[in-house]
């Protein structure tokens, strides 16, 4: 084991940690509210949008973000449009996010029960109002665990950043092979990734057992 | 009788399901301060008949009136005309995801706009009033179902409505505890509650009510005040409703009682 490689080359990884780390959070927020946005307009049947949605829908979860990203940063310059790197990595997350997470708010939605909305409208809530205290905190409580697997899904899925020269943990990983490092290399991507991704974990888990705590369940 | 304007008055009332006609020209009146009690077979159409009152289902014509406003005409804005009905369902409907005080509250704060400490205030005094002020603080899980029953009877009240409506609301309950959510029920009557009431409780109907709709088939058969309709229903169908109820003695003697 090297330990002056890891050292050394630890300060690289932790900077593009934190790179990847705002990149995913930044992409994961935006998705959030896009599914949100997009499962909404399913759930009320709205004319026209639903379609869209529908078809976004489709569209973002069958294809790669590897091809996502190569039309942003290649194909759209063509056309006359360039967008940074960055920008590019967070729309394209949140293009793909988007759409998973349209589905696990689906899913919540659907299980708020008829009863709970008419009780809703007979104490004289709007719509909008309805929304916003009675069918989202019973959706997204029932849709936590599959934005949780969301979450940890893109997290995952931001490893392909590097084709779009970000210098993300994958991007030093490629540097450092280049310079011949191996074992100590692959130890400190790993490393690295767990870093990130566990804590995600640990928070989503928690948040799964307070919201089955706030009143659902037995 | 008076004259003065009924608090709910429905004319000539039709509602269909697709094809299916369920309720065939319905009229009434709920003068303020009177309790009507709706009884008839399942599925007579009485749970219909409540949720057209609240915009629940939209009607296929007839008229309905609150305070002699029609709310049927269309460009009903049915999230304010709801604040002045109050209804309590069958099933346990509180919101889960919040205490006894938070399931209370929202109505009177979010859709009526109303100051926090003064609905807390009439909030708590309800709960007191129905002897689970020491609940306030609870989830719905945490209730039984009387308990939430009558957490849901004060979620309406704390609107200040202009009437109630109950569809059916000790059905669901285990019998120790239909009791408790009844006597709920008599006490506002006591207090001059306007109130249109479904319910299989012959005997609590008969105490409660003021007059007796029976329903069947989408029409109403017989009105008449509780103590004509129990005891001298006038049609054929009425008594043979009310005969559900009845049971003749069967044994014809005293069984002698053994000990093991
Ligand atoms: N949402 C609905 N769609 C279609 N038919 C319905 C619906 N709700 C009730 N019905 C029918 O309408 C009739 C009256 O139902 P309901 O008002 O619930 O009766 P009740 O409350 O007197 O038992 C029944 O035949 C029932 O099957
Ligand atoms: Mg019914």
């Amino acid at each position: 084991m090297d330990l002056a490689f890891i050292s050394k080359y630890a300060q690289l990884y932790a900077q593009a940690a934190k790179l990847t780390v705002i990149l995913a959070a930044a992409g994961i927020a935006l998705s959030l509210v896009i599914g949100l946005v997009c499962s909404l307009i399913r759930y009320y049947r709205l004319p026209l949008l639903k379609s869209l949605a529908r078809a976004y829908i489709e569209m973002s979860r069958n294809t790669p973000l590897m091809i996502q990203l190569f039309f942003l940063y290649y194909g759209l310059p063509r056309a006359g449009l360039r967008l940074e790197s960055v920008t590019c990595a967070i729309i394209g997350l949140a293009f793909l996010g988007g759409g998973y997470m349209a589905e696990a708010f689906r899913g919540g939605l659907e299980a708020v029960s008829r009863v709970q909305v008419e009780a809703g409208l007979s104490v004289g809530l709007s719509r909008p109002q309805l929304v916003r205290y009675v069918i989202l905190p019973q959706a997204f409580a029932v849709a936590v665990p599959a934005i949780t697997a969301n979450t940890i899904f893109l997290m995952k899925e931001t490893s392909v950043f590097s084709i779009i020269a970000l210098a993300d943990l994958v991007y030093v990983f490629k540097d450092l092979v280049r310079e011949g490092h191996s074992n100590e290399n692959n130890l400190l991507l790993v490393l690295f990734y767990l870093i990130i991704i566990l804590p995600v974990s640990l928070f989503f888990a928690y948040l799964e057992r307070r919201v089955r705590r706030a009143g659902f369940g037995a | 009788m008076s004259t003065a304007q009924p608090v709910l008055r429905i004319r000539d009332l039709h509602k269909k399901y697709d094809r299916l006609e369920v309720l065939h020209g319905i009229s009434l009146d709920v003068p303020r301060g009177r309790v009507l009690v709706v009884i008839g077979p399942s599925g007579c159409g009485k749970s219909t008949l409540l949720r057209c009152i609240n915009g629940l289902e939209a009607i296929e014509s007839g008229d309905i009136e609150l305070n002699g406003e029609s709310i049927s005409s269309g460009k009903t804005r049915w999230n304010l005309v709801r604040q002045k009905i109050g209804m309590v369902f069958q099933s346990y409907d509180l919101f889960p995801h919040m205490t006894v005080m938070g399931n209370i509250l929202l109505g009177p704060l979010k859709a009526q706009g109303r100051d926090r400490r003064e609905v807390t205030r009439e909030a708590e005094q309800l709960l007191d009033r129905v002897g689970l002020l020491d609940r306030k603080d609870s989830y719905p899980r945490q209730l039984s179902g009387g308990q939430k029953q009558r957490v849901a009877i004060v979620r309406a009240l704390c609107m200040n409505p202009e009437i109630m409506l109950f569809d059916e609301v000790t059905a669901s309950l285990d019998p120790e505890m239909v009791r408790e959510v009844l006597d709920v029920m008599l006490g506002l009557a006591e207090r001059g509650m306007t109130m249109l009431i479904v319910t299989h409780e012959m005997a609590f109907a008969r105490a409660v009510a003021d007059k007796i709709i029976f329903m069947d088939q989408g029409v109403i058969v017989e009105s008449a005040p509780p103590n004509v309709f129990f005891e001298n229903p006038v049609s054929d169908r009425a008594r043979r409703f009310l005969n559900i109820f009845q049971f003749d003695g069967v044994k014809k003697e005293e069984q002698p009682h053994v000990e093991s």
